[in-house]
């Protein structure tokens, strides 16, 4: 069991890398917007898992899509500040339901899944976008940036969530 | 000691986040100051396989384009070429030449961050080297940043770190070109200054001041004006010739006198 969720994360990371720089890092919708959807790894990731291994996937995972869209460490940096607050995050939205054994992502509410997802994504864009464009003389276009990319992330990470379902582990 | 030890291990994840995150803004201000990293770009060789596995697939989409513009840039070199006055020689020595052209590829393009580099299929083996400059039939693109054996990543005209010659056409009236990293089709032309007359549609070409760029190779055409903070020099916007989004065939220049330009350049201001 416990070899078959490492496969699967596995893959899961190789496929997110390739569709983010493949594909979305390529779709420059009005000209700015490139969804992230590799986000999806730690919305998937199990939660009782050590916690310094998720921390450190997840900074490879930054870094690799880094390296393939030459950003520097920017998504890495974004990437390991979610997955550090995502105990916070789930603690916040699941309540300390979370915490029990018998918790799955899977049977949480819709509404819970939604908040879990679009915390995870906000927070992600808010570090990126700051990092990214690095003055706050230029407040407006980062807020432009998060509210406009965040809102077409939720909306590619939703379908994706609900195409591939988490499957009950 | 124990409490150390303790203390340690109670926020071991904490610690690792802060270290991982210094590393991260490390690289990432490193960049910002200055160039990007010697490593973690797209000419390495995984990424740019990567890239050049998947322009293979979809290189074919846009032939029809590509070669109408390749037939249209034949045809403005027919044209000078038959209409020159003097004799042009049939054959070139290529041991005086000053710039060499090499054709190559894009296989990566971005346009939407606010530091665009492009990763193009020459490397070190077609001879590219870091600082040559890279243009389009249409106009300028970039200058090369990095390279590896087979890949070259290209820091972009839009890239917030650019900084180029370049100058109104038929003048001398030179400043530099900016990006402010708002618009993929505007770039900004600084420092030229007040008392040089302009009109919307002048064409903006690279100048003869770097070492990079062979003099007058378009750039874009003025789209507005207006007087800087000190009310000394211009800020102007210019519309590029070039679709920033819709690019495949590149030139790589490379100039053979940069090298001397560069030891006298260096020679002189360490005399002063």
């Amino acid at each position: 069991m416990i070899s078959n969720s490492y496969f699967i994360n596995v893959i899961r990371f190789a496929l997110l890398v390739l569709v983010q720089v493949l594909v979305f890092n390529r779709l420059n919708f009005f000209g700015f917007i490139n969804p992230m959807v590799y986000i999806l790894f730690l919305y998937w990731y199990p939660i009782k898992q050590n916690r310094a291994a998720f921390i450190g996937l997840s900074f490879l995972l930054g870094l690799s899509i880094d390296f393939f869209s030459d950003t520097m460490a920017i998504n890495a940096a974004s990437t390991i500040t979610i997955a550090y607050m995502r105990p916070a995050i789930m603690r916040f939205v699941f309540g300390v339901n979370y915490e029990f054994q018998s918790f799955k992502l899977g049977n949480a509410t819709r509404v819970q899944q939604f908040t879990f997802l679009a915390l995870l994504i906000v927070v992600h864009h808010m570090v990126f976008f700051t990092l990214e464009i690095f003055s706050f003389s230029n407040l407006i276009l980062i807020l432009k940036k998060v509210v406009s990319i965040s809102a077409a992330t939720l909306v590619l990470c939703l379908l994706f969530s609900s195409l591939f379902s988490v499957r009950k582990e | 000691m124990q409490q150390i030890i303790n203390f340690i291990l109670r926020y071991k994840n904490f610690i690792l986040y802060i270290f991982l995150m210094i590393v991260s803004l490390g690289f990432t201000i490193q960049s910002h100051s200055y160039h990007q990293s010697r490593f973690f770009n797209s000419s390495s060789w995984v990424a740019g396989n990567i890239y050049e596995t998947s322009f293979g697939i979809t290189s074919y989409f846009n032939l029809d384009k590509e070669n109408r513009d390749l037939v249209e840039e034949n045809e403005r070199l027919r044209l000078l070429l038959f209409n020159k006055k003097e004799s042009i020689p049939s054959e070139l020595d290529s041991t005086q030449l000053t710039y060499t052209i090499t054709s190559g590829q894009i296989i990566k393009n971005s346009y939407a961050l606010p530091r665009n580099y492009i990763t193009i299929n020459k490397g070190e083996k077609d001879s590219v080297k870091p600082d040559m400059g890279v243009i389009t039939s249409k106009g300028i693109l970039g200058i090369v940043e990095n390279t590896s054996n087979n890949f070259a990543t290209v820091q972009s005209i839009l890239n917030e770190n650019s900084n180029i010659n370049a100058k109104l056409k038929n003048t001398d009236n030179f400043g530099s070109l900016t990006w402010d990293a708002r618009t993929y089709n505007v770039v900004q032309l600084v420092d030229i200054p007040r008392l040089v007359p302009l009109v919307i549609g002048d064409t903006i070409v690279t100048g003869g001041m770097s070492s990079i760029f062979p003099e007058n190779i378009p750039i874009g055409t003025i789209k507005k004006f207006d007087l800087n903070d000190s009310k000394s020099f211009w800020n102007i916007e210019v519309s590029l010739f070039n679709d920033m989004t819709n690019i495949k065939n590149v030139y790589i220049v490379s100039n053979a006198d940069r090298e001397e330009i560069i030891e006298l350049q260096e020679e002189t201001e360490s005399n002063d």
